[in-house]
């Protein structure tokens, strides 16, 4: 957090801004929400476990539920008949949300170039940072999660290719 | 070395040959396996006779082909339903050519409780009608997706967007007399 | 400096200090003894109105491992009605790999059952073997037991432990996990990958064992003897988990072999079906192992028989260990087997048969062929029809899970909602191979 401290007779004070503290919070305490689907999901069990352990950066309390998580880990394919869950679940989640893809197949497809898979989970919903790999190693892991924290850090990026995402998604009817 | 098998299935042949005479179209014997080629109006007795009689209580897998680009096929699609008999330790196939324009066989699920998925994913992959199953619906695609995807004529990249999640409430309705009150 | 002052719990907390006992009819204010287990015998309750309950478990969800949905109409905590929704993971495997040639193959197999890949990879590749004839030298065939036994106890590992986490011990799901990454790293040694391997190719493997790789799996399986005890000891006695998992879920052998299952949840229903036992290959007849079987077909029975046949795992790989020969590990037939890299760089022959490989693929004879593996989950079986070319025309792929799945909505109606994830949890139902 970029401050400066002032000590004084066993007595701190640190003055900064309210953006920087805002950053800080968020960026060390990330809940994820693994939406896990294939074999990403065990690599992402691993990095919870203590070999690698997630729980360093403060993202060790996976929620599964949208609402009490705030940032989703997209990990495994999706194909078509999850689409629309997973939309509702990105919609689930409370502001401010963050999106990893994990993985080939949730970045582009894969090697699944097939009438049964989304070809890249950008095309439904606004990814922050992409993991590749097949499955990516636990470390891998760990950057992405790092990277996220870097760009908690920026100022708020604008989110790419909007207007072709609204177009598959307006055709989503439930989501909510 | 002689394969223990070849025993069996010779047996199981010269049994089937008599007891059906012409719907056995035809044997295949290759790599030391049995593929019994069936007419598809006999196939249900053909399938019942080899449960009881021959013990044939594992029904492993029904696979559908699409025989299109195949040369030495009669007809554009087949079916294959692959049976062991764990008592006499047999496996047979049953391979029943099934053509483009009727495409309704006796099912399976009297016989055997696995062929009610296996029919089902047959059906969603390739059209076959199976006469008499409790619920012929999709199963690995979504509820908006249209066409049988293993078809040859099927492009592989065919994408269909779904746009809705699926509510179960009508399958449980539709299969299960309605949702209780 | 301040005085400590010693504070007794007893001071603290009034009635800390006491035993706690049962309560009892007196201490509420009602003639129905809760403390019996027959409290609601001849209580009239014909006049409670209650309304059934449509509970939709998943695609998302942490105690289904993997995507796929159960729909349930519920009266109190029984399950009247249930519907089973997969294909989440639907990934067009049998399309795609027809446009593919039989090399390219192996990598999807890995992604079937993706916590044993190198069990699928040998599938595979044993089918196309058959199809073409040939037969993989001895070292080969002992180094793929060896793997693939080494799977079966990672596989086993990851059901049971998420079968024991979903039923609310954690411990044990840290001990195994711990012993799996023991074992993994066997395996990254030896192949590079983490979970996805494709090792194995169709002619034999993808390289040698690199040195030392065999002391390193002999000292490594010595550890898994005390998982397995750890995980043993918290669990096979204990009342809790005796509980909730005897009599739930219970199969008879008729019904399950009628419903296809295959593997360890045949045999904890009393089969012994094996096929290892039965249809060996690769040398299994001469090892020496047993095949545990369960008596009452429930939760229990499955799991542990999953977690004997982890011990009789260990077995198999010591005696594989101690009889792997030397020699080629790939088929010496140039139809199949990529020319080594030396050659291709300075003979002719041996340049125009790598091109060919690699452009046309292995091209089998046409034919149609079914072979089967016993996989930790049962037997999976590939169907593959070949036309001559480089590339299957058909690959039929013969899921274990998808029949266990079948049978899901039987074995939970009736039972109460708790029961699911434990049934669930036995089946080990993996989304990749059930929808491929």
């Amino acid at each position: 957090m970029k401050g400066a401290t002032f000590t004084k007779n066993e007595t701190s004070l640190i003055t900064t801004r309210l953006d920087e503290v805002i950053k800080w919070g968020r960026k060390n305490s990330l809940w994820p929400l693994p939406f896990g689907t294939a074999c990403c999901a065990i690599e992402f069990m691993g990095v919870v476990s203590s070999y690698f352990d997630i729980s360093r950066f403060g993202a060790e309390l996976v929620r599964f539920s949208p609402r009490q998580s705030d940032m989703i880990i997209v990990a495994g394919t999706i194909n078509y008949k999850l689409a629309p869950v997973l939309k509702r679940i990105y919609d689930q989640i409370c502001e401010p949300k963050y999106v990893i893809s994990m993985g080939a197949c949730a970045c582009s497809g894969g090697f699944y170039d097939n009438y049964a898979t989304v070809q890249g989970i950008d095309q439904i919903i606004p990814v922050d940072v992409f993991i590749p790999g097949c499955p990516p190693r636990p470390e891998a892991i760990l950057d992405a999660i790092m990277k996220m924290q870097k760009r908690i850090d920026r100022e708020p990026a604008p989110r790419r290719g909007v207007e072709r995402r609204h177009e598959i998604t307006d055709k989503f009817t439930d989501s909510h | 070395m002689t394969n223990p098998e070849t025993a069996k299935h010779d047996a199981i042949v010269d049994e089937v040959r008599s007891a059906f005479g012409d719907a056995l179209l035809d044997v295949d014997r290759s790599y030391d396996d049995l593929a019994l080629v069936v007419e598809k109006a006999a196939v249900h007795s053909v399938l019942a006779h080899l449960r009881d009689a021959r013990q044939c209580d594992l029904l492993l897998d029904i696979a559908g082909v699409d025989c299109m680009d195949l040369p030495e096929s009669r007809t554009r699609f087949e079916l294959e339903y692959i049976l062991y008999s764990i008592p006499t330790d047999v496996r047979v196939r049953v391979r029943v050519p099934v053509p483009e324009d009727d495409m309704d066989v006796a099912t399976a699920t009297d016989l055997w409780q696995s062929a009610n998925w296996g029919e089902r994913e047959a059906y969603e992959m390739f059209g076959f009608n199976f006469v008499g199953h409790p619920c012929l619906k999709r199963l690995l695609t979504h509820h908006e997706f249209q066409g049988h995807p293993l078809r040859k004529d099927y492009p592989v990249m065919g994408g269909q967007w779904c746009t809705t999640t699926s509510d179960m409430t009508e399958d449980l309705e539709e299969r299960q007399g309605g949702v209780p009150k | 400096m301040t005085e400590k002052k010693q504070v007794r719990i007893e001071d603290a907390l009034p009635g800390a200090g006491e035993v706690k006992r049962p309560y009892t009819a007196a201490d509420f204010d009602s003639d129905v003894d809760f403390a019996r287990d027959d409290f609601d015998e001849g209580l009239d309750l014909s006049d409670l109105d209650t309304e059934p309950m449509l509970v939709n478990i998943g695609p998302t969800h942490p105690a289904t491992h993997g995507t796929f949905r159960v729909y349930c109409h519920l009266e109190g905590e029984r399950i009247m009605r249930a519907g089973v929704d997969v294909g989440y993971l639907h990934r067009g495997f049998e399309k795609i790999v027809e446009t593919k040639n039989y090399t390219q193959v192996i990598p999807y197999t890995d992604r079937l059952n993706y916590c044993s890949g190198l069990t699928n990879n040998v599938a595979y590749c044993k089918a196309v073997e058959r199809m073409l004839g040939i037969e993989v030298p001895e070292r080969t065939q002992y180094i793929r037991v060896i793997i693939m036994e080494i799977q079966r106890i990672m596989d086993h590992m990851i059901c049971v432990g998420a079968n024991i986490v979903d039923i609310g011990a954690l411990t044990n799901f840290w001990y195994f996990f711990n012993a799996r990454e023991r074992l993994n790293d066997v395996l990254e040694a030896l192949t590079g990958a983490r979970l996805t391997y494709s090792y194995v190719r169709v002619g034999g493997l993808a390289w040698d064992l690199p040195d030392g790789w065999r002391d390193r799996v002999k000292a490594t399986i010595k550890e898994i003897p005390k998982a397995i005890r750890d995980v043993r000891g918290l669990v096979a006695k204990n009342r809790i988990f005796q509980d909730r998992t005897m009599g739930v879920g219970v199969i008879s052998k008729e019904d399950a072999v009628s419903y296809g299952w295959t593997g360890p949840c045949l045999r904890g229903s009393g089969s012994d079906l094996d096929l290892r036992k039965v249809r060996p290959y690769y040398h299994y007849n001469e090892f020496d192992f047993d095949v545990p079987v369960g008596a009452n077909g429930d939760v229990y029975d499955r799991a542990m028989v999953r977690v004997a046949e982890m011990e009789e795992s260990l077995r198999i790989i010591e005696q594989a260990l101690d009889r792997l020969p030397g020699g080629p590990i790939n088929v010496d037939d140039k139809r199949v087997v990529l020319p080594p890299k030396q050659k291709v760089h300075t003979t002719m022959e041996a340049l125009i048969n790598h091109f060919k490989l690699i452009i046309e693929g292995i091209c089998p004879p046409p034919g149609r062929v079914y072979d089967a593996t016993e996989t930790p989950n049962g037997e999976l079986g590939f169907y593959i029809i070949s036309d001559g070319r480089g590339g299957p025309y058909r690959i039929k792929v013969r899921p274990p899970c998808f029949y266990l799945m079948n049978t899901l909505k039987y074995l939970i109606e009736g039972a109460m909602v708790a029961d699911i994830v434990a049934i669930l949890g036995g089946l080990n139902i993996i989304a990749g191979e059930l929808d491929r």
